[in-house]
């Protein structure tokens, strides 16, 4: 191709001027368009995290059960029996905005490969999904696009769906969210990484043939923000085949039981270019590839085209030299293509053949670990968040009936039952399912064993939002107290971190506080991050998202069947909340479905105080003292109450609550480390003594009784009542 | 008893029925791959649940062609014992095994939930140890699982008692409410007239232990051994076609 590559050619590609004089300096000549083509991927937000790796390495990431740190495809936790527990969230954002069924879709097959890459069944796929606006015109079509996008990918591979969110604000109106979650589990000393060894061995391309999709997923639809002409970018996003994946997965999990296999790599954003870079960078080695010999499926590619293509459900992998048959004998098995396409070397380059010439030869350290690093200027929004953390409560005015409230924020769009969303994913396949989508976290019996993993996402984007660094600590300290709800010890996390325009000097602050907030939490709890994502540029025309750090954490049960849920399981059992109850009324769910508004401050934490209400009713699990428990979380002690009542029996609930403050504060408010927890009679001494000993508040609010929700004189609905109400929630509002 | 569970690019659900029949059952269980004819003297056939080739054609439209497919009509046809939940309902009816035919489901969304069946006939190799009218807890999840067969079909289904099972109500009433896809007549699974081979839409292998829900499930796979060992007391005798209850 005789086009002359200058500054607008390599703008194009999505490198700065800056960044191309950068190339022109280290390279000392003018790079071939393929060389330019790596560099700008390479060197894209979302492959280099140029804006965020400065700051990434404040986040705690080692601790006694971490087997592997983030830098690999995925993180590893040992979870006890010789067996790792491998998992990582990822974003797939702006494709889902694009083209929601296959953004999805793909999101969910890109993380899957990450976990399986390293040996590692899939046991279970979360997904936290945001929209905007329920009202917003395109959410229903987003919402359905999304939704059938998950489930087409992972009920055909057979990974089971088991949670995630789902959330509105109109924050996402222009910018949607979509972070898959996936996690598998491998033997402890079989885990295969992505380090490319041994000059001489051969690299192998295993699965689909590659075609022209997904060009410049990574570099500009993932690194840019967001314009009018979205729809156009279609052709950007990838198209999946999870039949192609689940037969890549038998494949490669059948041959990483051999020894034939030195390093694996799954080809994600930006495809064979930053596998193989990846892959030799870690070794701290060369790469020499044959764009002759990849697998294509129409004529006429181009060496830019298969460079850049994003085709999906393919792997690369170096192997011993030797293995080579071996290898193509277990991908023929299961109907795939295993093709030597290169070589490891020891020259230190990434060299790229096509026709007998060489059309790009790089040195790979300029491609991975000496990309460019930003520490772009961030600046607190000190106007903005003094207005929002302004609440007046006199400006708020307490509704007189507030049995009619507790219904209108049942069947809001972010407390309401997700049941539509579930019932579209396959949440049995896998044989191992205990608590299926709904509970405060998913549990997942790992097999052959006693013990159960706990998954959850969350994020409160609204806290985020009024104080970035509040809101991602409250991120993390949900997560943990919704597996310690089911019983489980938190062990690790993986985080997604979904900003705006990090060259906005607001949004970089953000990010900070943010990567602050994850930090001293995950200090103070004893949960290091091992994997995650950030993804940047999550704005249109100027307006960016609310500050969105998604944590997923995993617990451990060590006995499956002490694994607790939310729901009453008999008349006269008594209702306990642990924790204080303080009048805050700050960015909770009340103040915004209620009355529209998103204002003041998060509610407060005491890292000590969450820490020691783990310690208790963990504790009180293990003696198997409790017989249900459900975190205090969106809508406050009356919506958790009334969610308690929605088992198969409806049980309902009377209690009373202490007055002393507003009482739609004290019924919803969003106090922290707070649960609510339901006992035998004949227990209540003994969780009092324990409460008493690890000093936590405790107390007796009123028992499991009748069919009706009952908070002292303020609230009387039946339970079947608020049921429906809350059932229905999506439906009502959304037409679905 | 000796289990085989045929494994197609794309089975899910196949791992699942080879832990029921060797951990929960305690069986002999063999999988069964789709590219080999050898059924290597199985006494029961089960074709599990997945996206057999992907199924972006028609569900179950190339399995049948698979070699091993061969082998499993021969089998079905000797009057062994052949179970197929799901996409091996749609496998069986594809292959002509089975009468009917699934397709999308009514409201054309994929549904995961735990439904009622009511047992509408016990005698079949499946039933044979539940009581007549029983009703079961079973999870179903599929994108395709409307029942339909034109209506001299069903009359000879009905006639026959090839209808196996129905989706109902808690209180066992077969509602349009309790019909998760739309199926005619509430049909959630059939038997075929030698009565060897069943299908139904529901995963009975993801109802096999109360931690996980229930274990409804286990009765079907239970009725198998027992339906055999009733066939060796009469001293080995073609399967009867007798009228449901």
């Amino acid at each position: 191709m005789a086009l002359a590559i200058t500054a607008e050619v390599a703008a194009e590609q999505g490198l700065t001027p800056d960044e191309w004089q950068r190339i022109l300096d280290l390279l000392g000549r003018t790079p071939t368009l393929e060389e330019l083509a790596v560099f700008g991927v390479m060197w894209s937000e979302h492959c280099s995290y140029k804006s965020s790796r400065a700051w990434l390495k404040q986040l705690p990431t080692k601790g006694p059960a971490v087997l592997q740190g983030p830098g690999e495809n995925a993180g590893a936790v040992d979870i006890g029996d010789g067996l790792a527990a491998v998992f990582k969230i990822e974003s797939h954002n702006h494709p889902s905005f694009v083209e929601p069924f296959q953004g999805a879709a793909t999101g969910v097959g890109g993380i899957l490969r990450d976990v399986f890459t390293m040996n590692a069944r899939p046991v279970a796929i979360l997904d936290s999904i945001r929209f905007g606006s329920v009202d917003h015109p395109r959410t229903p079509f987003l919402l359905k696009g999304v939704v059938a996008g998950i489930g087409h990918y992972g009920n055909c591979i057979g990974v089971p769906t088991v949670g995630g969110e789902l959330v509105f604000d109109k924050g996402y109106d222009d910018n949607i969210l979509v972070n898959a979650f996936t996690i598998g589990i491998a033997p402890a000393d079989r885990i295969f990484r992505a380090k490319a060894g041994g000059p001489g061995n051969p690299v192998i391309y295993v699965g689909s043939r590659t075609g022209r999709d997904g060009i410049h997923g990574a570099s500009l639809l993932a690194s840019a923000a967001l314009d009018q002409s979205a729809p156009e970018k279609r052709p950007a996003v990838q198209v999946g085949d999870p039949f192609a994946e689940k037969l890549l997965l038998e494949a490669c999990l059948e041959l990483m039981r051999t020894d034939h296999v030195v390093a694996i790599q799954d080809m994600g954003a930006a495809g064979l270019t930053s596998s193989s870079l990846e892959m030799a960078g870690r070794g701290g080695l060369g790469i020499v590839l044959d764009l002759d010999r990849v697998p294509m499926r129409e004529e006429g590619m181009t060496p830019y085209e298969i460079l850049l293509s994003e085709s999906q459900e393919r792997m690369l992998l170096v192997a011993k030299r030797g293995s080579e048959e071996a290898v193509r004998a277990v991908f023929a098995k299961w109907d795939l293509e295993a093709v030597v396409i290169g070589t490891i070397t020891d020259d230190g380059r990434f060299r790229v053949r096509w026709h007998g010439a060489e059309v790009a030869s790089l040195p790979v350290p300029s491609l991975t670990d000496e990309a460019p690093v930003y520490r772009r200027p961030a600046e607190e929004p000190v106007a903005r968040l003094e207005d929002a953390q302004r609440l007046d409560p006199g400006s708020v005015p307490q509704p007189s009936d507030l049995g009619q409230t507790l219904l209108q924020l049942l069947e809001s769009p972010n407390c309401c039952a997700r049941d539509w969303v579930w019932r579209q994913y396959d949440q049995f396949v896998g044989g191992n399912t205990v608590v299926r989508p709904g509970a405060d976290a998913a549990v997942i019996r790992i097999d052959g064993t006693r013990r159960a993993l706990a998954l959850t996402t969350d994020c409160n984007q609204r806290y985020a939002w009024l104080d970035p660094y509040l809101g991602a600590m409250l991120a993390v300290v949900e997560a943990a107290r919704n597996c310690v709800a089911v019983g489980a010890r938190p062990l690790a996390l993986s985080d997604c971190l979904n900003y705006g325009n990090p060259e906005r000097p607001d949004v970089m602050w953000e990010f900070q506080q943010g990567i602050a907030g994850i930090r001293d939490a995950c200090t103070a709890l004893g949960t290091p991050v091992v994997s995650g994502n950030v993804s940047f540029y999550n704005e249109t025309e100027g307006r960016n998202i609310p500050p969105t750090p998604t944590i997923a954490m995993v617990g451990l049960i060590d006995d499956v069947e002490a694994t607790l849920t939310p729901w009453w399981k008999a008349e006269g059992d008594v209702v306990v909340l642990l924790g204080r109850t303080r009048e805050e009324l700050g960015g909770s769910e009340y103040l915004a479905a209620i009355h529209g508004q998103v204002r003041g401050t998060p509610p407060w934490i005491d890292l000590e105080a969450e820490k020691k209400l783990h310690a208790l009713v963990l504790a009180a699990a293990e003696e198997r003292m409790l017989r249900s428990a459900h975190d205090v979380g969106t809508g406050g002690v009356a919506v958790a109450l009334a969610e308690c009542c929605f088992g198969g029996g409806r049980l309902g609930v009377r209690v009373a609550l202490d007055e002393g403050m507003r009482a739609d504060a004290l019924l919803f408010g969003e106090s922290q480390s707070r649960m609510l927890v339901s006992v035998r009679r004949r227990s209540l001494t003994q969780l009092r003594e324990l409460a008493r000993r690890d000093d936590v508040p405790c107390t007796v609010l009123g028992e499991v009784r009748g069919h009706a929700i009952v908070i002292g004189e303020l609230v009387d609905v039946a339970v079947e009542t608020a049921h429906e109400r809350w059932r229905r929630g999506l439906e009502r509002r959304l037409g679905v | 008893m000796r289990w085989g569970v045929v494994v197609f690019p794309g089975s899910n659900d196949d791992r699942d029925a080879l832990r029921v029949a060797e951990r929960v059952l305690g069986d002999e269980a063999v999988p069964l791959w789709h590219k080999d004819r050898d059924l290597h003297g199985v006494d029961c056939v089960l074709l599990p649940g997945g996206f057999s080739y992907g199924d972006y054609l028609r569900c179950g439209a190339m399995a049948r062609f698979a070699p091993v497919m061969e082998s499993v009509a021969a089998h079905a046809r000797a009057g062994g014992l052949v179970f197929g939940t799901c996409n091996g309902f749609q496998i069986l009816c594809e292959a002509g095994l089975l009468p009917g035919a699934l397709v999308r489901n009514r409201n054309l969304r994929f549904v995961c939930d735990v439904v009622t069946v009511r047992v509408e006939t016990t005698d079949t190799p499946f039933t044979y140890g539940c009581r007549p009218g029983e009703l079961l807890q079973l999870p179903v999840k599929h994108g395709e699982g409307c029942f339909v067969a034109d209506e001299a079909t069903l009359a000879a289904l009905e006639a026959n008692g090839q209808i196996v099972f129905r989706y109902v109500d808690r209180a066992g009433r077969a509602t349009a409410e309790a019909n998760p896809n739309g199926s005619l007549g509430n049909i959630a699974g059939v038997c075929n007239a030698g009565r060897n081979v069943v299908g139904l839409m529901p995963h009975p292998e993801h109802a096999v232990e109360r931690l996980l829900g229930g274990d409804d499930g286990l009765k079907l796979f239970r009725s198998a051994p027992a339906w055999l060992g009733r066939d060796l007391a009469t001293s080995r005798r073609e399967p009867t076609v007798v009228p449901g209850p």
